[in-house]
């Protein structure tokens, strides 16, 4: 027991302490409540705390594991973005809308977990709706990163990424948009996976823009990373976009042989605004990943610069008419002081918004509005085909893409909150991959002034044991994971 | 898209009553900036050529599928009620719609 080092733990070290029965689940989930309970004040980390609920799933884990039936995640003890539903415990998208808000059921993902006992530690904090990249759009709290708590985690799963980070829950489950995982891990040096759109089920996720969102783990660990996906990845009838195709053994895949493994460095990805500190941790990594014997060749991606363009009609877009279903009727917060039916829908949805999303449901509704459909939503929707081919021709050629997750390491709290436009810039290289629907990847990949980079791995559609496959192997290559922030 | 996008008062006030988002003239004019802003940087997607490219509305090719006809739980009226703001017994209480 007191050989348990959080900061180092991953689930597969987790694993073998529990079924050894060197600790367990209800000991190993205390001293996460423990580390919770010191460590909460700085980071932020969480927005609700679920102890009872999660000594209860330990007690059952340790059952399960006495009886010898557990699986990859029992027993281990994990937190979810606050954008997944699960029953009975409050989901409130860090949304006043929402606060208040308990879910009836389940969204896939939690019930796949507590199918496996895995224990839920609580639900993190992320920008209102999953819209940004710092966490500081959050109306209920603001998350700091564990390596310089002056600075942002990035965003939007900037909760999920600074507990694992914090080390307090081994893994997160995040939602990705437009990078809302990848970026975020980036910033706070952990590893934040985006599968292939459709792989893991979207059902019981809060909606933003339904054609871009994906689930995906954020971990210690590559192999962590891939033990997480195998557990959520899969056909649900209930989501309609859901992939029924065969799930490949993500872990047993995992190689550190590199050997004729092709590696595209898409040029358009090292431009200007890319911070000198974080190109030059990207190149170097590529030269880590040809002394591993990849073939590693210059690509040309041309109509990238346009991809931050595309998402930002077609996600406000999605968003306007997704989050028309804030009436106030229904659940969510409710103004009561209205003297008619419209101005109560008006205020409630003034009121319980906040200025970015407010910003992006307007936005929306005048891309789709009347006049203003084919020069904005349908030209966005023609790029996103050239987008997408693009990216279908070059993976004829190589395997992945290499390239970095974000241009800059994390940025201080308050710096860019006041211009939509200059915070919109964080995701440029993370959005291609939603807009083309493959997965991405990113992992630890330097240190510039005490701050983590991240490199960013791309395959693709369905290709993630490849994904996985340079991201391991980069991983067991170098030591940037096993850097933690002395919090 | 115009190069210059310069949304009025009045448009952003329109678009502020479509998706019942109530305004104070402030707002109206920090969003008006805003939105402008954000409409010129996506100008840029006038450059490229899409003459005869189909649109994408989903990266995945999503065909239509039917399930089997079975009988479901569903949730009970009490959960699907639990969260609403004016409950009334069985019912949900709104201001009258027609005056």
């Amino acid at each position: 027991m007191e050989s348990v080092n959080l900061e180092t733990i991953t689930i597969a070290e987790a694993r073998r302490l529990l079924d050894n029965k060197e600790v367990s689940a209800v000991e190993l989930t205390k001293k996460y409540l423990e580390r919770i309970k010191n460590f909460e004040k700085d980071i932020d980390a969480y927005v609700t705390v679920t102890e009872d609920r999660a000594l209860e799933d330990a007690t059952l884990a340790d059952k399960r594991i006495g009886e010898g039936t557990q699986t990859n995640l029992t027993g281990i003890p994990m937190q979810l973005k606050d954008n997944i539903c699960y029953s009975g415990i409050p989901t409130t998208c860090s949304s006043k809308m929402l606060e208040n808000f308990i879910p009836p059921f389940d969204a896939s993902v939690s019930t796949y977990l507590k199918n496996e006992n895995s224990v839920l530690l609580g639900k993190g904090n992320l920008d209102e709706f999953a819209m940004g990249s710092s966490t500081e759009n959050s109306a209920l709290k603001s998350t700091k990163n564990p390596w310089d708590t002056n600075r942002v985690p990035g965003g939007s799963s900037g909760g999920p990424a600074a507990a694992v980070a914090a080390s307090e829950c081994v893994f997160s489950l995040g939602s990705d948009t437009g990078g809302s995982i990848r970026q975020p891990a980036s910033l706070c040096g952990v590893v934040g996976m985006k599968p292939t759109y459709g792989l893991v089920s979207r059902f019981g996720l809060v909606a933003f823009a339904s054609s871009l969102d994906q689930i995906g783990p954020l971990t210690k660990s590559v192999e962590d990373s891939a033990l997480v996906l195998q557990s959520i990845a899969g056909h649900d009838s209930r989501d309609s976009t859901s992939l029924d195709v065969k799930i490949p053994d993500y872990v047993s895949n995992l190689t550190t042989d590199l050997k004729g493994f092709r590696i595209g460095i898409p040029k358009e990805y090292f431009i200007e605004g890319i911070s000198p500190g974080v190109e030059k941790s990207i190149l170097d990594s590529v030269e880590v990943l040809r002394g591993l014997g990849a073939d590693v060749k210059e690509v040309s991606l041309p109509h990238t610069k346009y991809a931050l363009a595309v998402y930002y009609i077609i996600a406000p877009s999605e968003a306007s008419a997704n989050l028309a279903r804030y009436d106030g009727v229904k659940y969510g917060f409710s103004e009561k002081d209205a003297e008619t039916m419209w101005a109560g829908l008006e205020n409630t949805r003034s009121n319980g918004f906040g200025p970015e999303v407010k910003r992006r449901i307007m936005l929306g509704a005048y891309a789709l509005s009347a006049g203003y459909y084919d020069a904005f939503y349908l030209k966005a929707q023609k790029v996103r085909t050239l987008i997408r081919q693009e990216f279908e021709d070059v993976f004829k050629n190589v395997d992945v893409l290499a390239m970095p997750t974000s241009p800059t390491t994390a940025f201080k709290i308050g710096d860019k909150i006041d211009d939509p436009l200059q915070m919109y810039l964080n995701d440029i290289f993370t959005i291609p991959a939603n807009i083309a629907g493959i997965p991405g990847i990113s992992i630890p990949a330097g240190m510039v002034d005490g701050l983590p980079v991240g490199l960013q791995f791309m395959a693709g559609t369905l290709q993630e044991t490849n994904l996985f496959k340079a991201a391991y192997a980069y991983e067991q290559a170098t030591d940037w994971h096993n850097h933690f922030p002395s919090i | 898209m115009s190069e210059q996008t310069d949304l009025s008062v009045e448009e952003i006030r329109q678009i502020s009553v479509l998706t019942r988002i109530a305004m104070t003239e402030d707002e109206l004019d920090v969003m008006r900036a805003q939105m402008s802003d954000i409409l010129d940087s996506v100008a840029i997607l006038n450059e490229v050529d899409t003459e005869n490219v189909e649109p994408t509305g989903h990266s995945v090719n999503i065909k239509s599928v039917m399930r089997e006809d079975q009988r479901q739980d569903s949730l009970t009226q009490d959960e699907t009620l639990l969260n609403a703001p004016h409950r009334d017994g069985s019912f949900i209480r709104i201001k009258a719609v027609l005056e």
